[in-house]
Formats: structure tokens, sequence, C-alpha cells
């Protein structure tokens, strides 16, 4: 592998994107979380939900914070990176980051200021109401970037002239044939996303005897969440396989690791899938499951790799593995709110301690899951970036590897530092809790505001 | 005038409204970082970066804006700007991590001296970096078609050095303006202090630039200074002046609001003088606003939403900016 422009733009994008994409994961679910515990708030006046809400804001701000400087890059990437691909789609593609930009970011942005700041400015309707407007900034988000990436997927409504695509039916290119289902399947992706981080914490607070209340509500509303849509998302997901195998064949089948044409074919449980002898080492298989799953037929016909010429391929082994990591997590997922159900109906959610620890390693589940699903459908989207007709390799910039090499290593460092600090951050507002013990109240008008951990006077408790 | 003719030059009206509202907003949000350096101590800190929190991310956005834009009205034009200002662009974007995650990180940190660096070294790279792409486009990009000819230093120059310097200054006297009014006592008397100076230091780097524009491009020496041509130019330069004066006066005066107003002022009136410079290029010396438009169902199908939507983005934000109205205090935080 040489250091040309184009691989190093491709490891520099794959970066930017996948780093950026765990905040709008995280987001989009917390935005509705706090929208649904202000609601609750309001209309039960129980104290233990203002107390949620001031806690998670902060996460979220902090979060959030991470997901528009990394965003801002992205919008840029386009450009200094892929400027063929952004010459040729600019028609198409152009007005949906422009939609998504006057409809949400506009609305994200403005309305988070007076959700963090205009607690003593707004009456309590205003303010539950800027909370709301953050919510759904963060779902019309969803919905223009994944239409204009399932676009690229699976292309319509465009007319080709001279390589350029000139948009024809508008109402097409926004749906197109993989929009719907990208999107559900994405959005529920980010709620199980924060329904876990959410979790987590409860089940810590559990297991250190602390934020009784708080962690009582947390697990209670989060099994209950997990408990209905993880089974819900395991349908979805199945929905948006059945259109990917209509639409990208040579995604499926790198999927499955699939090489020849067959009908009953056997699901892959474990292998070694290599691409140069065209086979697979160590398969463990389960026979016709596969040809089950994705034909809903016992001897349903799969189209093997071996039938699409080794150019138009994707590479196997990452699509294989990563697509195996989302379904086992998926699967550790529906454990977590199965069980969870039963203990509350056993009336022990709140005094189990191994579900609690269950609870915590799965904190991080709902991140790798939407990191993996996305790894196996863009790879499973090579060699093309508009999916059939615009090549990766006629995609990229007139920019020379040492200055995109640059970039790249500069972009690691300070992500690096910036993600490092947002998390160690974020640990240390969930390390305080929501249910802080009082502090000496005695502010020092030149020094506490400044440390706001150990800050006592909470804004939101002057509230009339 | 046809549809064909029509629709692009409304789109070069937006996108220059996209840019101008980003220069204005963000310009003193990043004059603010400038400025902090020169603060005294985190009580100063505090309410200048208090005083901006609310709405910083509201005016980031219409940077994004400006780009998208770009990308869907006139195509050629991002993809011949972005590959050749790659280094700067790029710094700028790393520039802008840095400054927007220190309004989150400083005030969860329990000593603030990284992300202080963070915000003031990140505003003062972003605006040079912001300068130099001004000072880029005016000097002219190489291209052929829509794609970037040039080196990855072509936009280097004694010219864009110039620029990137002259911005600095221009953001912190926005910033200075701004503090000025929305502080009061020992801060605002020292904002006075800063808008004063940095006034002076502003208007020396509009009459270098000034002097040096006419000198790049023949076309350039050609309108300012070409019968009749410069006769349509010469409000821009008179207006500064009294722009000038007017902001010398307000800051003597010590109004509140005025010196705030004029700086803004000021920004449109050179933004405006270097549009019409280069009219009708949106990249010079090669890509005109018809030769680099998207097609008209591209540009047609954006504004129809645009002409919705744009009347709601810019009522909800000045809401915003009513809501956080008056004189900042230091524990408005929501820490």
């Amino acid at each position: 592998m040489s250091l040309d422009p184009e691989i190093l733009s491709r490891i520099q994008f794959a970066f930017v994107v996948s780093f950026h994409i765990l905040f709008p994961a995280f987001t989009i679910g917390l935005a509705s979380w706090l929208a649904m515990c202000e609601g609750l708030y309001l209309a039960t006046s129980r104290d233990v939900f203002r107390r949620l809400y001031q806690f998670w804001v902060k996460i979220f701000a902090v979060s959030f914070g991470m997901g528009v400087v990394s965003g801002i890059v992205m919008s840029f990437q386009f450009g200094t990176n892929w400027s063929v691909f952004a010459e040729a789609t600019a028609p198409v593609l152009g007005p949906l980051f422009s939609y998504e930009v006057l409809t949400a970011f506009f609305l994200e942005a403005t309305f988070l200021g007076i959700m963090l700041f205009g607690w003593n400015k707004v009456g309590p309707r205003l303010h539950f109401f800027a909370t709301a407007m953050v919510a759904i900034g963060t779902m019309l988000s969803a919905f223009w970037i994944l239409s204009a990436n399932s676009w690229m997927h699976t292309p319509d409504g465009f007319e080709l002239r001279d390589g350029i695509f000139y948009p024809v039916d508008w109402f097409k290119i926004v749906f197109n044939p993989s929009f719907p289902y990208r999107l559900v399947h994405m959005v529920l992706a980010a709620y199980l996303t924060t329904a876990f981080v959410i979790l987590g914490v409860g089940a810590w607070y559990r297991l250190r005897d602390t934020a009784h209340e708080s962690a009582r509500v947390m697990l209670m509303m989060g099994v209950g969440f997990v408990s209905i849509v993880t089974p819900l998302q395991i349908v979805a997901g199945d929905f948006h396989g059945l259109k990917t195998l209509e639409y990208q064949p040579a995604k499926i089948a790198a999927m499955e690791a699939h090489w020849d044409t067959e009908r009953g074919a056997a699901l892959a449980l474990f292998a070694w899938p290599d691409s140069a002898a065209e086979t697979n080492h160590f398969e463990i298989a389960i026979p016709n499951l596969a040809s089950l799953i994705l034909t809903h037929e016992w001897n349903g016909e799969l189209v093997g790799l071996k039938d699409f010429p080794r150019s138009e391929r994707p590479p196997v082994a990452p699509i294989f593995f990563s697509f195996r990591i989302m379904v086992g997590l998926g699967i550790l997922m529906l454990i977590a709110g199965m069980s969870g159900l039963w203990l509350a109906w056993r009336r022990r959610l709140f005094d189990t301690p191994w579900y609690h620890r269950y609870l915590v390693a799965m904190t991080p589940s709902g991140f790798i899951a939407v990191l993996a699903g996305w790894i196996t459908t863009e790879i499973g989207r090579q060699p093309y970036t508009v999916y059939g007709l615009l090549r990766t390799s006629d995609s990229v910039s007139p920019v020379g590897a040492p200055s995109v090499l640059a970039t790249l290593v500069t972009f690691v460092v300070v992500y690096g530092i910036v993600f490092g600090a947002g998390l160690y951050y974020i640990l240390r507002v969930v390390r305080t809790g929501p249910e802080r013990p009082p502090v000496d109240p005695k502010p020092d008008p030149y020094a506490t505001p400044a440390r706001p951990l150990s800050y006592p006077n909470e804004s939101v408790g002057e509230r009339s | 005038m046809t549809t064909m003719e029509l629709l692009p030059l409304v789109w070069f009206g937006i996108i220059g409204f996209g840019v101008i509202m980003y220069v204005l907003l963000d310009g003193f949000v990043l004059g603010i970082g400038i400025l902090s350096g020169f603060a005294h101590g985190e009580h100063e800190r505090d309410i200048m970066m208090n005083s901006v929190a609310p709405i910083w991310d509201g005016n980031e956005t219409w940077l994004v804006l400006g780009g998208v834009g770009l990308l869907a009205a006139f195509p050629p034009a991002y993809t011949v700007l972005l590959p050749a200002l790659y280094l700067p662009l790029s710094l700028m974007l790393i520039a802008l991590i840095f400054r927007g995650v220190a309004f989150e990180f400083r005030f969860k940190a329990n000593r603030p001296l990284g992300w202080n660096m963070a915000f003031n070294l990140g505003s003062i790279v972003a605006t040079f970096c912001q300068g130099v792409t001004l000072g880029a486009i005016v000097q002219g990009i190489d291209a052929e078609g829509a794609q970037y000819v040039g080196g990855a230093f072509d936009w280097l120059s004694a010219f864009t050095l110039l620029t990137g310097c002259a911005l600095v200054a221009g953001y912190a006297l926005l910033g200075a303006t701004w503090v000025v009014m929305k502080t009061s006592g020992v801060l605002q008397a020292k904002a006075y202090g800063w808008s004063r100076m940095l006034l002076t230091s502003v208007i020396v780097f509009m009459a270098l630039v000034s002097l040096y524009v006419p000198f790049l491009d023949g076309n350039y020496a050609e309108r300012w200074f070409g019968f009749p041509h410069a006769l349509l130019m010469v409000p821009f330069p008179l207006a500064a002046i009294a722009v000038s004066y007017g902001l010398y006066w307000s800051v003597a005066h010590r109004h509140e609001h005025l010196p705030f107003l004029l700086s803004l002022a000021m920004f449109v009136v050179g933004y405006a003088g270097l549009a019409a410079s280069f009219w009708p290029h949106i990249i010079p010396p090669h890509l005109t606003i018809w030769n680099a438009a998207s097609p008209p169902e591209t540009q047609g199908f954006l504004i129809v939403g645009l002409g919705f939507l744009l009347p709601f983005i810019l009522f909800y934000t000045g809401w915003s900016y009513w809501i956080f109205r008056g004189k900042v205090t230091r524990d408005m935080g929501y820490h």
C-alpha cells in the first residue's frame, strides 16, 4: 500500500466520520430523554425529574459541543479531500446538506443556548419548548443526513450527464429506496445507545448504593425502553438487510463471506475470509440459515461473491467481522432487555447485582454497535462512492499526499486530546452524580462559579 | 432577465448574506477569544465568555451554511476553493475545534489554564486563517473548469498574510465593542481602551489592503481608477471614513451600543468594497457566478425552502438575542 492521496483521504474520512457519528448517536437519544424528563417534571412536579434533567444536560452539553466541532470538519471534508466527488454530486447532495443546516443546525444551536442558559430568563413552558426544539432538531438532522447517505447507496431521481448528477425528481432523491430503512435503523440505534448509557449509569449508582431515587428511575425507564425497542430494532435491521440484498447484493455476500451462488445457503457463525483464495478458513456454519434470514425461504438463492468481478467486490473481512460484532451486540442487548423485564416482574430489578454489573459492562455497547454497523454499510459500498456509478478512486481531490498525511496526523492527535478531555469531564460529572450532598452554601462571588462541580447554587432551584 | 441568469444572481446574494452574517456574528465571538489573552484574571474571562456562551453556537452555524450553500449553488467554486486552501482551512477547523470545546471544557476543568489558551490561540489562529482565505480569493486561484490546478502553498503571499493580520485586528475590534456593550465597570473601561487602539490599527490595515488590491491585478486597478467605474466605487472609501469618524466619536463619548453597531457597519462597508472589486467573479480570475452556477433545478429547489425557512431562523435567532439582552453577570452559567 503506497501513500497515495486516495488511501490517505479514505483513512482520514473514515476516522473523522467514525469519530463524529458517536456524538449524534448519543445526542439524538439524549435530547429526547431530556425532553421527556423535563416534560415529566412539568406534569408531575416530582423533583427527581428535575435533578435528572440537570444532571444529563451537562453530559449533553459536552457531547453536543464535541459533535458540533467534529461536524464542522465533516462539512469541509467533501471539498478538501473529495472535490471530484463533490463536483459530480453537488447538484443532488448540496441541497440535502443545506436543508440539514437550515432545518436542524440553526434550531439545535439556537435553542441549546436557551436550554443551557435560559432557566432564569424564560418561563418553564418556554424552556420546555426550547428542549423540545433541540430534540426535534436532532431528528431533522438525522433525516437529511441519512437521506444524503442513502442516496449514495441507492441513487435515484437523477440524470447523469458528462459525469455530473443532475436532479430530476426531488421526491425520489430524498426518499430513495434504502432511506426509510436506514433512517429507522439509525434512529433506533441512537435511542438504544443512549438507553444503554443511562442504564449503565443507573446500574453503577445501584452498585455503589448511591443516588437512589435517580438510579431507580433510570433503571426502570431504561429497561422499559430497551425491552421494547431492541426487538423492534432487530426487525428493522432485517428489513434493511432485505433492501440491501435487492440493491447491493455484493455487500450482502461480503457480510456473509459467501463466495458461491447457491440455494439453501449456510450462515457462517465464525470464519476467516480469504479474499485471495476466494474461500473461508475455520468456518463454523448453520445450514440453510442465511437463505432463511435473507430471503425468508428455506431454499432461497443467495448470490456469491464469485459472481462479481474482483474489481467490483468490497473488501470482505472487515465487513464480515463488523457485521457479526453488530449482530452479537444486538443479541446481548436483547438479553439485557428481557432479563430486566423478568427481574422487574419479580420485583428484583433494583436488587440484582449481577444484572447491574452486566448493564455497566453494556454501557458502551450502543457506540460499538453503531460504529460496527457503519463500517459494514460504508465499506460494503466500496469500490464506489455513489454505488455503481462513481468509483472512490475517481472521487478524490487534486491534493498532494503530504498535505493529506499532515492533516490526518493532526486530526488524530487533536481528536485524541479533545475526545480524551471530553470523556474525562463526562466521567467526572457521572461520578459527582445527580443527587450530590449539600455543599457549604457560602458563595464567594469571586471564586466559585468557575468550579462548576463544586458550585452549590444551581440556578434551576430558584425557578418559581 | 431569464431564470437561468437571475437564479445565480439571487444565490450570490444569499451566499454573500450568509458569509457576512458569519463574519459579523462569529467575528465578535472570535474577537472575544482574541481579547481574552488580555483579560485580567479568571473573573474577567468568565464574564467575557459568559457574554457569548448562549449564542456562539448559532453564530458559528452560519459558517456551515456558507460552506454547504456554496457547494449546492456554486459547486465549481467550492471544489476549487477548498483544495486550493487545504492547509489554511484545515488549520482553521482545528483552531475552531479548540475554540469551541473550550466553552464547555473550561468551566468543567479544575485548572482552566490549558482551555484558556485553547480559547485564545484557537480564536487567533481561526481568524488569521479566515483572513488568509479571504486574501487568497482576492488575489485569485488557478483553476481549470471545476478543479484546482495550483500547488499546496499558492495561497501564501505577503498580501494574504496582511489580510490575515487585518482580520485579527478587525474581529478584535468587534469583540472589544461587544464587551463595551455587555459589561460595566473596570472591564468596560478597559474595553473602551481596546476599542480605541484597535480602531486605529483597523484603519491602517484597511488602508494598506486597499492600496495593495489594485496592484494585484489589472482588472482591480481598472475598476478602482478607470473612468467611469471609479465613480461607482467612490462611496466605499467615503463610507469607511464616515464610519471610522463615528466610531472614534462614540468611543470618546462613552456610548455603549453605538461603537458595536458602527463596528458592524465598518465590516459591511469593507466587505461590500471587496465584493465590488471582483464582481461578477465568485472565485477570480476564472469563475464567475454564471459559469459556476449549479443547474437551475438545484438552485430552484433550495431557494423555495430557503425563502420559507430563513425568516424563521432570523426570527428565533433574534429572539434568543433578546432573551440574553442586557449586561452580563458572572454567575449566569448553567454549569
